[in-house]
């Protein structure tokens, strides 16, 4: 394999990775506070995706205005999803939990199929994201470094609003013990809230970017993205923002470059994939950037 | 709380209430039925949703046109498979055993297909397949049949056009998860190698997956190629064209019947344009004095030219209800008697024998994305 062959394929995989990233931290954070999987935080990308595509094909809007309100919509319903079906049952065993994010999943991907439709559509890119570019052998397309920014500027945000603003620490509190913050005097549910307002609307981005890179958009789209991403968030260390970031990368790259190197392996490319996963979780069980936390009991 | 229950144990109750009813089992059937049901399962919705619709447009034409048979009105019903090899299966099940379907139209997806064909199997219900292309939906299967040609031909009809178009070089991408798309992978190879007497003109071979939507890896392993051969559904080759030209590949695409969908332009834009592939069926290019008429009702009714997939449904459905007059009986297996003899049969997509193994021979065209539309190139003969 040439230098400039290896940098495409790098370049290529980066990209796919922050995609990845973004949709994982959604996760995470969720994980991390609730201890609940959110199966139905890929579905919230899809819906972004759509919420875009209709903002510009039917409500005729520019890019800049279809783009935050599609987010700004992905939010609301991620919000409406927590207090309608994860915080009734938040006191219960945490089984109940997971069945309802399986439903809420597949909810949503059946109810987009009834009002979207079942065909793909294909979503516009805003011209400034559909140049060709290169530099020297490696070509890409514009939305490619705009998608590694985006990601970059989008996870330093959040790293300040955990880190550096009182919800922030609040829902690091939370995700160490939720009954003593309560104790404490923090509104938990106003902080559960926030995080998954936080986590949709990373999702949300991470569908728009999604549709960007591969222009088309169809009812089950967020499924394996989902997936992935929960991968990704479990390979980073689930409950860790910068894992979750580490671990999207990662695994875009990865995928990426088993294909390149070993092209007539495409097909079982998912299968080393995972078998490196499993053996990455072998011997670091928590994942790349996990604490080795001691049970609560 | 306690009415909280109460409700949601009357919720429960209700549904079930819906379910028992939907179970009771229907009036013993007297010696003339006052109705018998032809069952349709295609993807509505899906990966593979476009070509379903497609060919649900040829179907309910037909159906407008012939909506009784022997003087008994005919039922259609609809069931849509989503895609997916294991609800083709349910939908096939559901046709039979409650809608009590006596032949059965589907599916586009050979996976679809052969997934249905081991249940209608073993239930002897006669199926007609309007566009699987894949040989094993109808080998080792009696009640198994299609109106369309199988794709060891298809192969064969595109790497005949590359290698006559001057390609020297070609790259193979399969998706391993469609029986389809690895069976024309396999005939394109052995149609090359036979045309042009060795395996050297194929460059790389590589594959994807269900799903998958990134092939940028796939395509950096075959830059120099001149051409791709990419025999997926027309989602995965919209994307593929799409980074292939974005990576600087300047070659030409290539495809099978499966591209023939309004989203392979839509979707695939700038990058479509150019692109060959084999189907089944041209508006442009009538075959039998039935196309003309075809073509003019469904100009009427939809306000476009019927797609290939449309076309076959509407054959499909006529040769379903050719047969069962030709049995002049409800009974299945009759009816599949009669399939299987069918003969010269006047279709919109050319004439139809069904040859020995339930497939239909017939001609191949070859379509070409030009000014975002698809135009007949050519007609290739069995």
């Amino acid at each position: 394999m040439t230098i400039e062959s290896f940098l495409q394929n790098l370049t290529n995989g980066i990209s796919l990775g922050a995609l990845y990233a973004l949709i994982s931290i959604g996760y995470t954070m969720v994980y991390g506070i609730l201890r609940l999987i959110n199966f139905a935080h890929g579905d919230l990308v899809m819906l972004g995706a759509y919420f875009a595509f209709y903002g510009v094909a039917l409500f005729l809007l520019p890019w800049w205005l279809a783009f935050p309100l599609a987010i700004l919509l992905t939010t609301l319903i991620g919000i409406i999803i927590e207090k309608a079906a994860y915080k009734p049952l938040r006191e219960f065993p945490r089984i109940n939990l997971f069945a309802a994010a399986v439903a809420v999943a597949f909810l949503l991907e059946n109810l987009a199929i009834v009002i979207f439709g079942g065909r793909p559509k294909a979503f516009a890119r805003p011209a400034f994201l559909d140049q060709l570019l290169n530099i020297g052998k490696v070509s890409f397309v514009s939305y490619t470094p705009v998608i590694i920014l985006t990601a970059i500027v989008l996870c330093t945000i959040l790293i300040l609003i955990i880190n550096r603003t009182k919800a922030g620490i609040a829902m690091r509190a939370l995700s160490k013990d939720i009954e003593t913050t309560a104790l404490m005097g923090v509104n938990t549910n106003r902080i559960i809230m926030f995080a998954f307002m936080l986590g949709s609307s990373l999702a949300a981005a991470g569908g728009i970017l999604w549709a960007i890179k591969f222009p088309q958009i169809n009812p089950l789209m967020g499924v394996m993205p989902g997936l992935k991403a929960f991968i990704a968030a479990v390979l980073g260390g689930i409950g860790n923002v910068w894992g979750a970031m580490i671990g999207g990368l990662l695994l875009g790259v990865v995928e990426i470059m088993l294909v390149a190197f070993f092209p007539q392996l495409a097909g079982y490319r998912d299968a080393f994939a995972y078998a490196i996963l499993i053996l990455l979780l072998l011997f670091r069980p928590t994942g790349i950037m996990g604490e080795v936390q001691a049970e609560k009991v | 709380m306690r009415t909280t229950k109460l409700i949601s144990l009357m919720f429960v109750m209700v549904l079930l209430a819906g379910l028992a009813a939907g179970c009771t089992p229907k009036a013993e059937e007297s010696a003339v039925p006052t109705e018998v049901v032809i069952g349709v399962y295609e993807p509505m919705t899906g990966a593979q949703a476009a070509g379903g619709v497609q060919t649900m447009q040829g179907v309910n034409l037909a159906y407008e046109q012939r909506g009784e048979v022997l003087g008994v009105p005919i039922r259609m019903v609809l069931v849509d498979n989503r895609s997916d090899k294991a609800e083709s299966a349910t939908a096939m099940t559901r046709l039979i055993e409650q809608e009590k379907a006596i032949a059965v139209i589907g599916s586009y997806g050979s996976s679809n297909s052969m997934a249905g064909g081991e249940v209608s199997e073993k239930a002897g219900i006669p199926v007609m397949g309007c566009s699987p292309t894949n040989p094993l939906v109808t080998e080792g299967k009696e009640f198994y049949f299609r109106a369309c040609f199988i794709d060891p031909f298809q192969g064969r009809v595109m790497a005949k056009y590359a290698v006559e178009n001057g390609i020297k070089k070609v790259a193979i991408i399969q998706n391993i998860s469609q029986d389809y798309s690895v069976g024309l992978a396999a005939f394109f190879k052995e149609a090359w190698i036979e045309l042009t007497g060795s395996a050297d003109g194929i460059v790389a071979e590589t594959a994807y997956q269900d799903g998958d939507q990134d092939f940028t890896a796939q395509l950096g392993a075959i830059k120099d190629a001149e051409a791709i051969f990419a025999p997926g559904y027309y989602g995965d080759a919209a994307l593929l064209m799409n980074q292939a030209r974005e990576m600087g590949f300047k070659g030409l695409f290539m495809g099978t019947d499966a591209w023939e969908a309004p989203e392979l332009i839509s979707i695939g834009g700038e990058a479509a344009e150019g692109a060959v592939f084999s189907s089944h069926y041209s508006a442009e290019a009538a075959t039998t004095p039935a196309s003309k008429p075809f073509v003019d009702a469904f100009m009427a009714k939809y306000g476009e030219a019927p797609s290939a997939m449309a076309a076959l449904g509407y054959d499909a459905y006529m040769l379903v209800v050719d047969a069962i007059e030709r049995a002049n009986s409800f009974d299945p297996k009759a009816i599949r008697d009669a399939m299987a003899a069918t003969e010269n049969f006047e279709g919109v997509t050319g004439f139809i024998t069904i040859n020995d193994t339930g497939d239909a021979v017939k001609d191949a065209v070859v379509l070409e994305v030009r000014d975002g539309a698809f135009k007949y190139l050519t007609t290739v003969k069995p």
